[in-house]
């Protein structure tokens, strides 16, 4: 498949909160405002982007028959992942810091956050059950990070409107977030309909 | 803190079974729902719905895994240096489960494929993050094991109740057993004029279910309401 063709798909026929409803966590907890939402995002984008390459490089060449060992060692997949991504997001958060301040306070705590993102470490996972290559695993990464930036700003933007709504008291906050990503999941489904081998031909 | 925690627990006896340790198990069903009032854990809460099967099935796992790594961090929270906390969870939370996803992968291969990534995604289930960054970290392990059971069913509560909501409404059944409507009830309406409502089998009815909940749950329990 092309790799634009997989960009699109991953940002948005297959958007990783709104269709799988991975990452639901740290969403619906950073979503108060458009100015946070906007930095997670971001650092998610960066994450999932470096991570999804350095995952696809240790399946190939460390965990699978061919590889290093010449076993087969997938059993251990979970954990080398989990410690990538740990890793990983650390050495970001050391890069950033030194390159460039300004970006790293305006990431602030949410760069440690994302270790725990369902949505990292179920990217890797979505990778290695549908066996993409090198390149096509880091188009992966950066168009499902672009469509949960996509998400989640979009919602911090109506919770920042519906404050002003007569919501009924139970249903305020947390019900009501749940309500309108139900909607737009809704609404992101109706991008099903997109052929990507079409998007491709033209 | 971790100290006054450690006293407290010298003076109980280790394996008691009382009143605070069945409000441990207990508070997460209703006062303290890692989902409806955490909001912990939402990923794989919706994702692992449609079928009831499934959703015992994720439930089982999630118990299994918190309680475990609950009971394995709080023994071990004396002789884990405070930097390295977070691999040390991460590696025993990564074991538990792959023990899970193989056990799963020989018991009953079809349901592990449906599940497909989301067994692995336990590991980043933040209930058990986040139960044991609160609560293991700083009790001692057997209250820490029960309150880890504890949230696990209250997970898992959730679950059943979405997922018996989805599966009648969305495909006629219950446990793959014909409720409503009949052999085919798309084409053939005469089988108790019930048609399957596909708006419940899309992941986006979890939503809505849940809000449902979440309103009800806080309409009779006034003290959760959010009032910002």
């Amino acid at each position: 498949m092309d790799l634009f063709n997989i960009f699109i798909q991953a940002a948005f026929i297959e958007n990783l909160v709104l269709i799988y409803f991975l990452g639901m966590c740290s969403y619906l907890a950073v979503s108060k405002s458009v100015k946070t939402a906007v930095g997670l995002g971001l650092a998610v984008i960066f994450v999932l982007g470096i991570t999804m390459p350095i995952n696809w490089l240790i399946s190939e060449y460390l965990l699978s028959e061919t590889g290093l060992f010449g076993m087969d060692l997938t059993f251990l997949r979970l954990i080398l992942f989990i410690a990538v991504i740990a890793s990983m997001v650390q050495l970001v958060e050391m890069v950033i810091e030194k390159v460039s301040p300004p970006l790293y306070n305006a990431l602030g705590i949410f760069l440690p956050l994302i270790t725990v993102n369902c949505a990292i470490l179920g990217g890797s996972l979505f990778m290695v059950s549908r066996e993409y290559n090198l390149a096509e695993s880091a188009a992966f990464g950066l168009g499902g990070g672009f469509g949960w930036f996509l998400a989640i700003v979009a919602i911090a933007a109506i919770r920042e409107k519906i404050q002003y709504s007569n919501v009924p008291a139970p249903l305020r906050g947390l019900g009501m977030a749940f309500l309108l990503t139900g909607l737009m999941g809704l609404a992101f489904m109706s991008l099903m309909g997109i052929d990507p081998d079409a998007l491709g031909a033209n | 803190m971790a100290e006054t925690a450690v006293k407290t627990a010298k003076k109980e006896s280790t394996f008691a079974f009382g009143k605070k340790e069945r409000k441990l198990i207990g508070d997460p069903l209703n006062d303290n729902n890692p989902i409806t009032v955490q909001v912990l854990g939402i990923c794989s809460a919706l994702a692992v719905t449609t079928l009831v099967k499934q959703a015992v099935v994720m439930s089982i796992a999630v118990v299994f895994v918190c309680g475990l790594a609950n009971l394995a961090i709080s023994l071990l929270r004396r002789s884990v240096p405070k930097q390295v906390r977070m691999i040390v969870q991460l590696v025993v939370i990564a074991f538990l489960v792959t023990i899970v996803e193989l056990t799963l992968k020989a018991l009953d291969y079809e349901v592990y494929k449906q599940l497909s990534v989301f067994i692995g995604l336990i590991i980043t289930n933040c209930i058990i993050m986040g139960r044991l960054e609160a609560f293991a970290m700083a009790n001692d392990p057997w209250r820490s094991f029960l309150d880890g059971i504890g949230n696990g069913l209250g997970y898992g509560a959730i679950l059943i109740i979405v997922a018996v909501l989805r599966e009648i409404f969305g495909k006629g059944q219950l446990l793959g057993w014909k409720l409503i409507g009949g052999e085919d009830a798309l084409i053939n309406t005469t089988g108790g004029g019930y048609l399957n409502n596909n708006l419940f089998v899309l992941s986006a009815s979890a939503m809505f279910i849940i809000a449902i909940l979440i309103w009800i749950h806080r309409s009779y329990n006034r003290k959760l309401v959010d009032i910002s």
